[in-house]
C-alpha cells in the first residue's frame, strides 16, 4: 500500500494550523537549536556552562550593591528589582533573538523546508532555560537579602508560560515586519530601552507621580512582571484577576502574532 | 527525432493519467513521483528602493508603490515517474534552482500546481546549517533535526553517518578544526543517510577528492538502484548523459525541451552557439 506523504502546493488548510503541525512535527529541531544556542554561546570559555549562572550572578550582585548602597534602599529592594529584571531580560532577549534568528537563518529558508515558527520558538526556549539557570542566582541574593524563600515560587511556571507567549507573540510580529523592513531590529533596539523604563522593573508603580501612573497601566508588560514577581518579592500567590489579565494579554498577543506570521509564511523564502 | 519547441506542449512527457492525491484512490497511480501542472514562479521586487518605513507609508497611502515583476519560472509542466533520474540543464538564471526549491517546498508557486510524492531530501549545499564551534557528533544531530528526523532516528543512523564519512578520529572535535574536504563529507554523510524519495541534487557532486566523489557518486546509484527518483542539476554534460535517464532544459523560466539526454544537451549547445 502507497503510504508516501503528498505534498500539494495547490491544497493549503489553514496556514496557522498547519504551521502548528508542521512546527510539532519538527519539535526536535526545536529542541536541537535551543541547545546549539546554549552550548555555542560558552563554549570555547573555560568556566562552560557555568556561565549561564555566574553571568546573571555578577550583574545581580552589582545590581544589589548599586540598589542598596549607592540609592540606600532597603536591601530587599534588590530582589525586587531582580525579579522584575528577569523577566525583562527573559522578554528582550527572545524578542530579539526571534527576529535575528529568522533573518540570519535566511539562508537555511532558502535551501531546505523548515518551518518557519522554528527560530522564534526555539528563541523563546533558550531564553526560558536561561531564566531557570539564573533563578539559582536569584535565590542566593534573596538569601542575603533575607527575603524568604517561600514555597510560592512553585506557582512560577504559570507567569514563565504567560511571559513565553507574550514574548513569542511579539517576536513573530517583529519578525514578520523585519522581513519586509530590515530596519525595525535598530529601531527596536531603541524601543526596548523607552519600554525598560516605562515598566516597574527598577521603580515602583507608587514611585511615579500620581498623573503618570495611566502610562503603567497601558504598558502589558506591567501586568507580567507582576504576576512574575508576586511569588518571589512579595512571598504570595497572585490573586485570579491577576492571572486572567495577564492570561488574557499572552493569549491574545500569541494568536495575534502566530496567525498574522503563519499567514505571510510562504512569503519569507521569495523576501529573505 | 524532433525536439519540441516553445510553441509545441511537451509531447513527450506522459501527461496521461493524473496523479491521485485523494487518500481512497492513492494506489491507483504509484508511478508519478513529481508533477508540475502550469507552474508559475513570480518574484515581485519594488522597482526602486524605498530607503524608510515613513516613505514606505506615504507611497503606499498614494498607491504609488510600483513593483517590477520577475517570472523566474513560467508554464512549465513536467512530470517525473518514480526511480527515475532527470537532468536538468540551462544557462544560470534560467530558473533551475527556483524549480528545486519548488519541489523542496521552500517555495509555493505564485501559480500553478507543484505535486510531490514521497519525502524529499534537499542535497543543495552540504553543511548549511552546520555550526562551527560545535562537535561533529553534535553537528550531526543538530543537521538531522533540521532535516526533520527526531533525536531517535539520528540515534540509529549516527555510526552508519560517522562510517561513511570516515570521521570516528574528530567526531567530538569541534567543525572549525576539520578541513574543508571533512566538512563536506559530514554534510553528504548526514544527508544521504536519510534515504529519501526524491534526492535533489545541485552542482555538489564536485566536492571532496576522487575517492570521496567515487564514493558519492556510488550512493547515488543505490539510491536510483532502491527506486528513489534524482534530480540532478549540473552544468557538467557528461555527468548528465551518464547519469540521467532524461534532461529538462530551462530557458529563461520556460521549459524548452525535455527527452532523451543527449538530444536535449545537444540543442541546448545548438542554441549557445
Amino acid at each position: 500500500m502507497d503510504s508516501l506523504p503528498v505534498y500539494d502546493s495547490s491544497r493549503r488548510g489553514m496556514p496557522a494550523l498547519e504551521e502548528l503541525r508542521e512546527l510539532l512535527r519538527y519539535s526536535n529541531l526545536v529542541i536541537q537549536t535551543a541547545r546549539r544556542n546554549i552550548v555555542v554561546r560558552y563554549k570555547r570559555s573555560i568556566l562552560g556552562i557555568a556561565w549561564t549562572m555566574l553571568n546573571p550572578l555578577g550583574t545581580t550582585l552589582i545590581l544589589s550593591f548599586v540598589f542598596s548602597r549607592v540609592f540606600g534602599g532597603a536591601s530587599s529592594y534588590a530582589v525586587y528589582v531582580l525579579s522584575g529584571l528577569l523577566c525583562w531580560t527573559f522578554f528582550a532577549q527572545t524578542t530579539s533573538d526571534s527576529m535575528h534568528n529568522l533573518i540570519w537563518g535566511g539562508n537555511l529558508l532558502k535551501r531546505i523546508y523548515v518551518p518557519r515558527t522554528v527560530f522564534a520558538v526555539s528563541a523563546v526556549l533558550t531564553g526560558l532555560i536561561n531564566m531557570v539557570f539564573s533563578l539559582v542566582p536569584l535565590m542566593v541574593v534573596m538569601l542575603f537579602a533575607r527575603v524568604p524563600i517561600r514555597l510560592t515560587m512553585l506557582i512560577l511556571p504559570i507567569p514563565a508560560l504567560f511571559l513565553a507567549m507574550f514574548a513569542l507573540g511579539v517576536g513573530l510580529i517583529l519578525s514578520t515586519i523585519a522581513i519586509y523592513f530590515i530596519d525595525v531590529t535598530e529601531m527596536y533596539t531603541i524601543l526596548l530601552t523607552a519600554w525598560f523604563y516605562l515598566s516597574p522593573i527598577i521603580y515602583r508603580k507608587d514611585m511615579l507621580p500620581q498623573d503618570y501612573a495611566w502610562v503603567v497601566h497601558l504598558n502589558p508588560m506591567y501586568y507580567l512582571i507582576n504576576l512574575f514577581r508576586a511569588p518571589i518579592y512579595d512571598g504570595r500567590i497572585p490573586v485570579l484577576s491577576e492571572f486572567l489579565v495577564a492570561g488574557a494579554i499572552a493569549l491574545s498577543t500569541l494568536v495575534v502574532g502566530w496567525i498574522w506570521f503563519s499567514s505571510r509564511a510562504d512569503d519569507f523564502a521569495y523576501r529573505v | 527525432m524532433t525536439l519540441p519547441t516553445v510553441s509545441d506542449p511537451m509531447v513527450d512527457i506522459p501527461l496521461s493519467q493524473p496523479l491521485v492525491d485523494s487518500p481512497d484512490t492513492r494506489g491507483s497511480n504509484l508511478m508519478e513521483a513529481i508533477r508540475l501542472e502550469n507552474v508559475g514562479v513570480c518574484y515581485r521586487a519594488p522597482s526602486e528602493r524605498i530607503p524608510s518605513i515613513k516613505e514606505y507609508t506615504i507611497r503606499w497611502l498614494q498607491g504609488k508603490i510600483k513593483h517590477r515583476e520577475f517570472w523566474a519560472l513560467q508554464e512549465v509542466n513536467l512530470s517525473v515517474m518514480k526511480g527515475e533520474t532527470l537532468g536538468l540543464i540551462g544557462n544560470n538564471g534560467a530558473g533551475k534552482s527556483t524549480l528545486l526549491k519548488l519541489i523542496a517546498r521552500v517555495l509555493r508557486p505564485t501559480i500553478g500546481r507543484v505535486l510531490v510524492r514521497g519525502n524529499v531530501a534537499p542535497l543543495l549545499e552540504y553543511g548549511a546549517g552546520f555550526h562551527p564551534e560545535l562537535t561533529g557528533r553534535e553537528n550531526i544531530y543538530l543537521n538531522g533535526a533540521l532535516l526533520g528526523y527526531s533525536r531517535k532516528q539520528m540515534e540509529e543512523k549516527f555510526e552508519r553517518i560517522v562510517d561513511f564519512a570516515e570521521l570516528w578520529d574528530f567526531i567530538d572535535a569541534p567543525l572549525r578544526t576539520y578541513s574543508s574536504g571533512m566538512w563536506a563529507r559530514l554534510g553528504f554523510a548526514v544527508a544521504t543517510d536519510v534515504q529519501p524519495d526524491i534526492l535533489i541534487v545541485d552542482e555538489v557532486l564536485s566536492v571532496g577528492d576522487e575517492t570521496f566523489q567515487r564514493k558519492s557518486a556510488d550512493r547515488m546509484q543505490e539510491f536510483r538502484n532502491r527506486g528513489a527518483t534524482v534530480l540532478l542539476v549540473s552544468h557538467n554534460m557528461n555527468l548528465i548523459e551518464e547519469m540521467c535517464q532524461r534532461a529538462a532544459w530551462l530557458d529563461h523560466g520556460r521549459l524548452r525541451a525535455v527527452g532523451k539526454p543527449d538530444e536535449v544537451i545537444q540543442a541546448y549547445r545548438r542554441s549557445q552557439a
